[in-house]
């Protein structure tokens, strides 16, 4: 498919693309939670990501042109045109590593929507109203997570400090700028990325205090998610998500 | 599944709905403290907007009436009907109340 969004359109699917990409890493968690209460719970949480995806792709569609539909957002872009993080798209690992993950992105993504909230974009206002209260879910859930797993056992601290010392060189990207950020923030349609990073860090910092975690220190960040470069995990995860779609292109509910 | 269980306690879960004036007793489910037994509980058992308000209890702490000891305390109940207020006749002059 041809494409060359503007950057209005980049913002937007960026959002969108977070929010397809984290669901469906963690549908896969379907019938395989540690137990059946966890196991519905990060179902929930995906369902909740995937259905913000569906509102911010129909959003961005409308306004392209010609417009496009959700669908053929979601499933006929290739890999390059995906605009979401890199940490998003990575195996799920085990529970720390999904929680971990989890705990990064959530309190990243609620001080965005926080701020989306006040968007000069009504439209995306009124996504960032609904999605807001779910995020605030996600993001108290996987801190709950995070604390008890740092704070439980020998093996639980183990593999959540594991988790922590693994995923944070991914949380670089969400902090960096880029065209679609710069313009996004002139418009005054989102926070300019770097602004969230105090916040970030005060929560993060916290929580990993009361988890009794280790930070890392690092000086080499992850990047390229916000360009469309991804890891080598992003295209098996496209080609579950898209051949069906691309093999039955008229097929329906 | 069960092998991570083994210091999860089990809860009950009680939910009182929108309309609803008291909890009612929905189920059971495994948490590792309370807190965390109140956010299964939600994504359990208000995923289609059943509640407004949640509680749980450790099952533990839940005293239950021996099913051996049914007829002792229960049978007596049964033979006396004058015990339910449509017992009685009530005249018609009284209308509804």
């Amino acid at each position: 498919m041809e494409f060359s969004p503007d950057l209005r359109t980049q913002h937007l699917l960026h959002l969108a693309d977070n929010a397809l990409i984290l669901g469906q890493r963690l549908s896969e968690w379907c019938g395989h939670g540690p137990v059946l209460e966890q196991d519905i719970a990060i179902i929930n949480t995906a369902l909740d990501q995937i259905g913000q995806a569906r509102m911010l792709y129909q959003h961005a569609g409308k306004g392209m042109n010609p417009a496009l539909d959700e669908d053929q957002l979601a499933f006929f872009r290739t890999e390059n045109q995906f605009l979401n993080f890199t940490m998003l798209e990575l195996p799920n690992g085990d529970w720390a590593q999904t929680l971990v993950r989890q705990f990064f992105f959530d309190t990243y993504n609620y001080l965005q929507y926080e701020r989306l909230t006040e968007s000069s974009d009504p439209a995306l206002r009124a996504i960032a109203g609904k999605a807001l209260k779910e995020i605030g879910y996600h993001a108290q859930f996987s801190a709950e997570w995070v604390i008890r797993m740092g704070d439980g056992t020998e093996e639980s601290h183990k593999r959540a400090q594991d988790a922590v010392d693994r995923l944070w060189p991914y949380t670089g990207e969400f902090f960096e700028s880029d065209g679609f950020s710069a313009e996004a923030a002139v418009r005054r349609a989102a926070p300019l990325p770097s602004d969230l990073q105090p916040h970030w860090e005060e929560k993060v910092d916290a929580v990993l205090v009361e988890a009794g975690l280790k930070k890392p220190v690092l000086q080499w960040f992850q990047t390229g998610g916000r360009k469309g470069q991804h890891t080598e995990h992003m295209g098996y995860i496209l080609a579950e998500l898209q051949f069906l779609p691309r093999l039955h292109p008229e097929a329906q509910w | 599944m069960e092998a991570h269980n083994d210091n999860w306690k089990i809860w009950e879960v009680f939910i009182r709905s929108k309309n609803g004036l008291s909890h009612k007793h929905v189920g059971s489910l495994h948490a590792p403290d309370a807190e965390m037994a109140i956010k299964n509980a939600r994504d359990v058992y208000t995923r289609r907007s059943e509640g407004i308000s949640i509680w749980v209890v450790p099952s533990e702490s839940i005293t239950s009436s021996a099913p051996d000891e049914k007829d002792e305390l229960f049978a007596p109940a049964d033979d006396k009907v004058y015990r339910h207020p449509t017992f009685y006749d009530i005249p018609d002059e009284v209308g509804h109340i």
